[in-house]
């Protein structure tokens, strides 16, 4: 059974100079325990995806236009578009059932209390600890996700810390009330490689710990290779393939996808080989191609693409892509 | 050190900032950026400067061409544009050369900025942005400026209808690109290209670093290439410079740095960098804290907090720059007798 099931989630935002679709009818499925990276380029949709299971958009501009969001737990079923963001069953889940870590823990972390307070917020509100208790567990967390001295950085503010540590403090923060899913988004991207390695072992330590399923939000196929076990690769708010990690990285089938393989240079490359870029830029949210949205781009675009959006399919065992090559 | 082509070469760079205190602004101590760098660029190269955020690349960078004023050392560079007649070249101190000589090697050594959003005004034209240092080396004006800024906006990949729009109207890659042109308008020798593509999305990036590898061929441009990316530098440069808390602890050709490194820290470093392939399923060596403040550095080697090969004589000895021979620079006491784990190869 998995633990959360989106179905032809569409977000639009209504702005003043259009209609921005932003996540444009998009289906995933995250399984219990495992981590789904979703991997794409800035603007196509990702955060607002996850946002959107959240019961985080801005409403308005934001709409969810269609689309349900499957939440299963405790053999119920619980559709999230259907709550009232600002209602008490979706604030019951979100921070403890579902919680959120962000790209820069500088601006999500609140400058004028203690990482402490922070931590302990979110324990006092769901797992209704006293504040003595809730101390206690906030050290507790402050220690699992190794920070040292914890007894005395959970008196500390944010800026006494250094950016790994920020981090490490969000994630601290999200898991202290025993999550079924973690979003983590672009969480070390603001990180130096030899942090981020820091927190990315940690992450993987923490999800065989605390069973928490991560849907784990970024543009680094790295960080992919090394974290997930599925992979949905979006582009122009729509997802162009999905796959387990092994198939999306050796049995590339999206056009986009193969192209974005080919822009990295990466450390375990023998020969100095020139890298193959994807031509032209992303599209303009108003003037999204009328076909295939990656059309324009596609070194193997056909007549079709030019017209008609092709389907997300299956083109191998569990592997879907989104591309008139395969029909 | 083989002499001959060497376009710049720095020596002993330092680059204090003092820290002050007090209703006195007294200086009590000083954040040590550059700390004794050591460094060459032979002419038609690509040397890639990498390091983690603070570690000083970019003060070194600035501080090369004195767009930061250095509190020591030498930067020899030899400019073509000022060569005398019959001269092939004139070498000059960068950090000694007078406001006049200044003007005149900005000819010759020019900049790429990191973030295309913020070095860019926003309320010049794309061609009044390229064409300025035109106008203020007084090379060119008029018709034939603006034939030049065609010129220089097709080389880098735009159109000449470009010229008349904003930087607003353009994407990240493409404002690099405006950039780009700019630092080429004055046919320089060097240019420091402090991150020019970690701003940019991947498939960008690519488009960015094909188009620098490109215009070095055509115009026999060096660079400097300043990331903290280590598999952007290890595509791009010919040799690497590992910095860290303001020192080069080594230094070496790329294929030697990658398959025989020499300084701990490379060895963490490289190990760190997340591998795009599933199977890959090597070992990290993971560092411990955190990169220590320059204000307060420790005490001997730099690095030896972190390193797991470090023994008492680190604590309290600084280790010495040295050529282990074939232009291997390392800074580090062990570094003939450590044995460090090279990038794996797929």
């Amino acid at each position: 059974m998995p633990l959360i099931e989106v179905r032809d989630l569409k977000t639009y935002f209504y702005t003043e100079d259009g209609v921005v679709r932003a996540v444009d009818g998009v289906d995933f499925t995250i399984e219990p325990e495992k981590t789904l990276g979703v991997v794409g380029e800035s603007g196509c949709g990702k955060t607002v995806a996850a946002l959107s299971v959240m019961g985080l958009i801005q409403i308005p501009p934001g709409k969810i236009e269609t689309g349900e969001i499957l939440y299963h737990r405790d053999g119920k079923v619980t559709e999230l578009t259907g709550l009232n963001p600002k209602g008490r069953e979706y604030r019951s889940i979100r921070g403890n059932e579902i919680a959120m870590i962000f790209q820069e823990p500088m601006t999500s972390l609140n400058p004028v209390y203690t990482i402490g307070n922070q931590i302990m917020e979110a324990i006092i509100l769901h797992q209704h600890l006293k504040k003595k208790e809730a101390r206690k567990k906030a050290i507790e967390m402050l220690h699992a996700v190794g920070i040292p001295v914890p007894e005395q950085r959970v008196d500390e503010y944010p800026h006494q810390l250094s950016g790994g540590m920020r981090q490490r403090a969000m994630i601290a923060m999200a898991l202290s009330c025993n999550p079924s899913l973690l979003i983590a988004d672009e969480p070390t991207t603001a990180l130096d490689v030899t942090i981020e390695a820091q927190v990315l072992d940690l992450m993987n330590g923490l999800r065989e710990n605390f069973n928490t399923a991560i849907q784990f939000i970024t543009h680094d196929l790295g960080v992919i290779a090394q974290m997930a076990d599925d992979v949905v690769i979006m582009y122009l708010g729509k997802i162009v393939e999905s796959a387990t990690v092994s198939e999306i990285f050796h049995n590339t089938k999206h056009p986009y996808t193969q192209g974005l393989m080919n822009s990295i240079p990466s450390l375990a490359t023998t020969k100095k080989e020139r890298l193959i870029p994807i031509k032209g830029v992303v599209p303009d949210p108003f003037e999204i191609p009328e076909g295939c949205g990656f059309e324009p781009r596609c070194p193997q675009a056909m007549e079709i693409c030019k017209t008609k959006i092709p389907p997300l399919k299956e083109v191998a065992s569990g592997h879907l892509a989104a591309c008139w090559l395969y029909e | 050190m083989s002499s001959d082509n060497i376009l710049l070469d720095v020596k002993n760079l330092k680059k204090y900032f003092p820290v002050r205190k007090g209703v006195l602004r007294r200086v009590v101590a000083h954040v040590k950026a550059v700390d004794d760098v050591d460094m060459y660029i032979k002419e038609g190269e690509t040397l890639g400067l990498v390091g983690e955020s603070g570690c000083g690349k970019t003060t070194t960078g600035r501080t090369i061409l004195r767009l930061i004023e250095p509190t020591a050392g030498e930067v020899r560079f030899r400019s073509k544009k000022l060569a005398g007649q019959g001269e092939e070249y004139k070498e000059v101190d960068v950090a000694t050369a007078s406001r006049k000589t200044l003007k005149a090697l900005r000819r010759d050594m020019q900049i790429i900025f990191q973030d295309p959003y913020s070095s860019l005004n926003p309320r010049m034209t794309v061609g009044a942005i390229v064409g300025e240092p035109l106008l203020v080396h007084r090379v060119a004006k008029g018709k034939e400026r603006e034939n030049r800024v065609r010129e220089l906006l097709g080389a880098v990949g735009l159109k000449p209808d470009h010229m008349k729009r904003y930087p607003h109207e353009f994407s990240g890659g493409q404002r690099q690109r405006i950039g780009v042109a700019r630092a080429l308008a004055l046919d320089p020798q060097l240019i420091i290209a402090d991150e020019p593509v970690s701003a940019l999305d991947v498939s960008i990036q690519a488009q960015v670093l094909n188009m620098l590898e490109d215009l070095q061929e055509e115009f026999g441009l060096t660079y400097l290439f300043i990331a903290h990316d280590l598999s952007v530098v290890k595509h791009i440069s010919d040799r690497v410079a590992v910095m860290y808390l303001g020192k080069i602890v080594e230094l070496c050709k790329t294929e030697e740095l990658f398959t025989n490194p020499k300084h701990p820290y490379t060895e963490a470093l490289m190990s760190a960098v997340p591998v795009p392939d599933p199977d890959y399923n090597v070992e990290r060596i993971l560092l411990e804290g955190d990169v220590p403040s320059p204000v307060n550095p420790p005490s001997g080697c730099y690095f030896h907090p972190r390193c797991r090969y470090a023994k008492d004589t680190c604590k309290t000895e600084a280790p010495v720059y040295r050529n282990l021979g074939n232009e291997h620079f390392v800074c580090c006491h062990f570094a003939d007798s450590l044995s460090l784990r090279p990038v794996q190869t797929g």
